[in-house]
């Protein structure tokens, strides 16, 4: 590991724009101007009280923090008997982590005088917790989703328009989150006097990475507090699924340097060797895509390659800047989890604890069972805290084919 | 804005010495496929476009509008590979029109910066336009483009403060490529009035050249561009016809004609 300057790996890593080699703003000069009022207006409002008492209020009253920390003795004796402890962001209002950042921006947003705000979504989530926010302070929205990804998600397009939003398919490209990205980048060059992109993940041009995530540091602050409590000592381990990567530095940042390993889980789709998946770290190469210099997956031309994953919300080709520097200097480690690795988790922490991850989520505790049965090998038995990002229910019906529980039939008959 | 080995600069004041402005013409390279866009752009300079902008075809073309990305996407579906823009820029260099390379970033950061600017150079091409690269991140840019003698073309827009107009002219050679609004490509009814000031706010800035592009289709607002600007660029509506026409050749043939019009309208006519 290469050791950190003075602070620590906390400060090095810093507000932006550049993390070691990785960030910047590979973006149209068009968008500079909005991007440095952003940044300004944030940088004002992370020290004014009344912008952090406000967030703090609606993280208490409205999306239901701070999230629980539960033990699952059940789930761990299949992971080598490991101590398994999970920080329950399913449990926040709208399903998943992305609302803590989402009621920031928002927020924000409506600091910097806009009125409409538009966002990329994969799996739906942070489309859904946008179309929230811009119902809860009345903002107009539209969210831009692949063609392929409305199909894989319909119940969750559906949730958005209930919201008030516009929900516009992506029929460019690949119809996918990474075109979605695309065309909300085209609105936002085009409209962005009255418009704020309410970015999803801590990828894209400064100040995205860094502002995303000190939105997300909440997870790790209060995990870190919780487990403490709880066990009386730090975890070994923090595990996390790695899309664009905001939960996993959520919960990292608070561990930064602590003698804790930080080990992010990518979506291995159908196994790296098969060129069919979305390990950008353990695939890719670095480039520039979406206004930032990280690891992609890109073909000898530097054209960005189709990532593949069951997981909607992880079926993305880049990864966040901040991601890419800590695995340059060796803070966090990145490992891939197969399509089928992450269903049997998803089914086993069903099965033995009652609750239904997101397939994302279901990444990380695949990931958990590596961990846990490595470290029991190796004669110790450590305590891995897991971030559950997200709860399972838009999952059911992927679920329901991937383990033939659905009566097709009658599906079928239901929708004609 | 440093001149001394620029080919476009030396064009452009050319054919401001004949008292007009320049007309620009975009088209991405194998589109409609390899040998075609040869042939199109070969066309395109015998119906009086000025400087040539090769298009790389890339992935994700986040400043396009719905036509260019179109034809993008038919010449990656074609197969077309980074090394067809430089096998196509060697077949159309020599004539005296400058052949620029429009990049979105990434397949020169993939390619090697200074190794794309070395073999375009060798293939006789005058530069790069880069519209996902500003000034701020292009350290490797400017020092390749010095050591190979290339232009460099950035983008400024209705929203760049004086800060970075001043910035952009400063890190540009060539010309400095003017947004004419706030959006992507594509074809507009009206070229925004922003457009005018922009220029203006450009030179001040310290430009000495200053193109247009973004939205103008017609003879008409060629010849109102052409009052204030050195160049007017023109893409989508040069990408059309080879999109539309039923065969090449009527496309390419509906190419001349088209870019025939704009060049009468830089030089005052169509209006």
């Amino acid at each position: 590991m290469t050791a950190p300057g003075p602070g620590g790996f906390e400060t090095a890593a810093g507000s932006g724009p550049y993390f070691g080699e990785f960030g910047g703003r590979f973006v149209p000069e068009a968008l500079i101007a909005a991007l440095d009022e952003l940044e300004t207006a944030y940088e004002k409002a992370r020290s004014d009280p009344e912008f952090t008492g406000e967030l703090a209020r609606l993280h208490r009253t409205y999306t239901g923090r701070p999230s629980i920390i539960t033990e699952v003795p059940r789930f761990a004796r299949h992971c080598g008997d490991a101590r398994v402890i999970l920080k329950r962001e399913d449990l926040n209002h709208t399903g998943s982590h992305k609302i803590n950042n989402v009621l920031g921006q928002a927020l924000l947003t409506k600091r910097i005088g806009k009125t409409r705000v538009i966002a990329e979504t994969g799996a739906g989530q942070h489309g859904v917790a946008t179309a929230t926010a811009a119902a809860l302070f009345d903002l107009e929205c539209v969210i831009y989703m692949g063609e392929e990804d409305t199909r894989r998600q319909a119940l969750n397009v559906a949730r958005m328009r209930l919201l008030g939003a516009e929900v516009v398919p992506v029929r460019t490209g690949s119809h996918t989150l990474k075109d979605a990205i695309n065309e909300a980048l085209r609105d936002w060059v085009t409209n962005v006097e009255t418009t704020n992109y309410v970015f999803g993940t801590v990828g894209g041009p400064h100040p995205f990475p860094a502002m995303v995530r000190d939105f997300q540091r909440i997870i790790g602050e209060e995990a870190r507090a919780q487990v403490l409590e709880l066990t009386g000592a730090l975890p070994d381990v923090v595990a996390a699924c790695v899309g664009g990567g905001s939960n996993a530095i959520g919960i990292f940042h608070a561990f930064l340097d602590d003698p804790v390993r930080l080990v992010g889980f990518e979506a291995g789709g159908e196994g790296v060797e098969t060129g069919r998946h979305a390990a950008t770290i353990t695939g890719g190469a670095p480039g520039v895509l979406h206004g930032a210099r990280s690891f992609l997956l890109q073909d000898e031309d530097g054209q960005t390659i189709e990532s593949h994953s069951i997981s909607a919300g992880l079926d993305y080709p880049g990864v966040g800047p901040e991601h890419a520097w800590l695995s340059s200097v060796g803070r966090a480690e990145y490992r891939p989890i197969t399509d089928a690795a992450a269903m049997e988790a998803f089914l086993l922490l069903s099965r033995t604890e009652g609750i239904i991850p997101a397939i994302e989520s279901a990444h990380a505790l695949a990931g958990a069972i590596q961990l846990g049965r490595e470290a029991a090998e190796a004669g110790r038995r450590d305590t891995i805290l897991v971030n559950l990002s997200g709860r399972g229910d838009k999952d059911v019906e992927t679920a329901g084919r991937w383990f033939g529980l659905l009566d097709e039939q009658a599906l079928r008959e239901e929708r004609a | 804005m440093s001149t001394s080995t620029s080919l476009t600069a030396a064009r452009l004041d050319a054919v401001r010495a004949e008292g007009r402005a320049a007309l620009v013409g975009y088209l991405p390279v194998g589109f409609p496929d390899p040998a075609s866009c040869v042939t199109a752009v070969r066309t395109m300079i015998d119906a009086g476009v000025d400087v040539v902008e090769l298009g790389v075809p890339y992935s994700d073309p986040v400043m396009d509008g719905v036509v260019i990305q179109a034809a993008v996407e038919r010449a990656l579906a074609g197969g077309v590979r980074v090394a067809d823009t430089l096998r196509t820029v060697e077949a159309v260099a020599g004539t005296g029109v400058p052949i620029l390379v429009m990049t979105y970033w990434n397949p020169v950061v993939r390619y090697g910066v200074d190794a794309f600017a070395r073999d375009l150079a060798a293939a006789g091409g005058a530069g790069l336009i880069t519209p996902d690269l500003i000034p701020d991140e292009a350290d490797d840019w400017l020092t390749a483009s010095d050591a190979h003698g290339l232009d460099r073309v950035f983008l400024v827009a209705p929203s760049s403060t004086t800060e970075r107009l001043a910035l952009t002219a400063r890190a540009s050679r060539g010309f400095v490529y003017a947004a004419s609004t706030m959006g992507v490509t594509g074809t507009r009814a009206s070229v925004g009035t922003q457009a005018r000031r922009l220029v203006e706010d450009t030179r001040r800035a310290g430009a000495e050249r200053v193109c247009v592009g973004l939205g103008v289709s017609t003879p008409a607002q060629a010849a109102e561009v052409a009052e204030y600007a050195d160049g007017v660029i023109v893409g989508s509506a040069f990408v059309r016809p080879l999109l539309d026409a039923a065969s090449v050749r009527d496309g390419v043939a509906e190419l001349g004609r088209v870019v025939a019009g704009l060049a009468d309208g830089v030089r005052g006519g169509g209006r």
